[in-house]
């Protein structure tokens, strides 16, 4: 059973009369040797992961050990202003707590990486608290997700290093949209939809870590990933079609990551991590090396 | 081929799957095929692990995996402090530029207390993927996805077929043997697909012209 574009998959679905976490646990028993239950306890294992970790970014102290990142997360979810709605707000607080604790060397599940962790666990966590989304379901969201991040690492990177931030949050923000597409009940067209309109929002976005930690800007775009997520389903959900399939725009991302520079892939030498300060933060943190005795 | 769990996971201690996870590893196999306790470790990094190394807790990684703890154990980030309460003596040595090792590659030379000692080279490849590229001298090349058995022997006639003859007696299918010779010495590095009771390696051991074995467990 391969699974090598979205197309693979719409096939899979109708031939099987399955819906996409269905097509996904089949193809992971295949790929894997593994029982059924085995591979939906192995997802159930990622989601309490991903729930205690946005847990934990909000209940500890989480400062990172360069000190760029100081309990942003806390600041945002307990802010008494709030620009939108507060389940707005509560959704961007919980990106940020997953990306503090990663930072702050917690336990985290990479999703599709460790620098774009937040964002899928904000909204899974988010969609369980708002729309009542329980546990057997949310694993069902994190399946339709994998499918998306699947076709992206075989036709496209997930990596910063070679696809840039548009590889990492890109990806996770258009895994999130299509769950969240799948957890309300929308067909395999919009959740394709969701996908392409994400990706197409982070299409181009560029890797350029301050002192090369994965902390600032990383903690933000996780944020404004899952804004992309939100939004991407909105619109999908509406009825809105893409008009690129979601094979062609991932091929698209492919070529991006291509002509970007290495610059702007995760080596720290271009955008944010090359302005003057970054520089200063970087010859204060990074060269103050202990190297035991 | 991509597992779900390549895509969603794996499990790990942040903040990076290259710097952190895969460094993790490498010290967890180092003090497998030290097999005792390390009392010291003398720890060389490489490229962009010495470059990252602080702000991604490679230091800390390495350390950790060396006092056994795996890539998803949240004490990775104290593993400093609870070395100096174990008693276990390290020393990190820098080079910015080794052209010809993969850009995040660490040398790892750990002593116990009895004076036994191992050195290996391994290489974090990405999303907490692993490559032993060198152990005690020998070019070696094994990812630890699976049981794998660690021979150093003198080079004689016969050997490969004792050796493969003690591991098949106890019904183990190999998936993948590589020797390789260094003067009168042989190494080999033999993949198994499932764990290795005791007594087969106790086996191996026995025989006079074998000089060391070790059972690397794959990490999770």
């Amino acid at each position: 059973m391969e699974i090598n574009s979205f197309e693979d998959i719409l096939r899979y679905s109708e031939q099987m009369n399955a819906t996409i976490p269905e097509v996904m646990i089949e193809y992971e028993i295949r790929k894997t040797g593994k029982s059924r239950e085995q591979v939906i306890e192995g997802v159930r294992k990622i989601l309490n992961v991903m729930i205690e970790s946005v847990n934990n970014g909000l209940a500890r102290d989480v400062k990172s050990p360069s000190g760029l990142l100081n309990n942003f997360a806390k600041k945002v979810y307990n802010a008494k202003v709030n620009v939108l709605t507060v389940n707005f707000q509560k959704a961007i607080a919980r990106a940020m707590a997953v990306s503090e604790v990663n930072a702050c060397m917690g336990r985290i599940a990479a999703a599709p990486t460790a620098g774009s962790s937040g964002i899928i666990p904000a909204v899974i966590t988010t969609m369980m608290e708002e729309h009542g989304i329980d546990e057997d379901r949310a694993i069902e969201g994190l399946l339709v997700a994998s499918a998306i991040g699947l076709l992206i690492v075989k036709n496209a990177s997930v990596a910063g290093s070679e696809a840039g931030c548009m590889g990492e949050t890109g990806s996770a923000a258009a895994m999130g949209a299509s769950a969240i597409v799948y957890l309300l009940g929308g067909n395999n067209k919009q959740i394709e939809s969701a996908a392409c309109f994400a990706i197409e929002g982070a299409m181009g976005l560029v890797c350029d870590p301050i002192a090369g930690l994965v902390e600032i800007p990383c903690i933000f775009r996780n944020a404004i990933g899952v804004a992309n997520a939100f939004t991407s389903a909105q619109i999908a959900l509406s009825g809105v079609e893409s008009i690129i399939p979601l094979d062609e725009v991932i091929l698209a991302m492919n070529e991006v990551a291509e002509l970007m520079s290495p610059k702007l892939k995760e080596t720290a030498q271009g955008g944010l991590a090359n302005t003057k300060t970054a520089r200063e933060i970087q010859r204060r943190f990074i060269y103050q090396i202990d190297i035991g005795k | 081929m991509p597992s779900i769990f390549d895509i969603l996971g794996p499990v790990m201690i942040g903040p990076s799957s290259s710097h952190t996870a895969g460094a993790a590893k490498l010290g967890y196999v180092a003090r497998q095929l030290l097999g005792a306790e390390p009392g010291r470790a003398e720890i060389t990094l490489y490229n962009s692990f010495a470059r990252t190394y602080k702000g991604h807790g490679t230091d800390r990684a390495i350390i950790g995996g060396i006092l056994g703890m795996k890539p998803d154990d949240e004490m990775l980030r104290d593993s400093l402090e609870i070395a100096k309460k174990m008693g276990l003596k390290y020393e990190f040595k820098l080079i910015m530029k080794a052209p010809k090792l993969h850009p995040n590659s660490a040398r790892i030379k750990l002593h116990d207390l009895g004076g036994n000692s191992i050195e290996m080279v391994g290489s974090s490849l990405g999303g907490g993927r692993i490559e032993i590229v060198e152990i005690e001298g020998f070019k070696v090349s094994f990812s630890v996805m699976t049981h794998t058995i660690v021979i150093i022997a003198d080079d004689i006639p016969g050997s490969i077929a004792h050796i493969s003859g003690a591991i098949a007696e106890k019904n183990i299918n190999i998936a993948n043997m590589f020797v390789s010779r260094e003067e009168k010495l042989a190494n080999m590095i033999i993949e198994v697909d499932q764990d290795v009771p005791e007594d087969v390696l106790k086996k191996i051991r026995s025989f006079g012209w074998v000089h060391y074995v070790r059972l690397v467990e794959p990490i999770f």
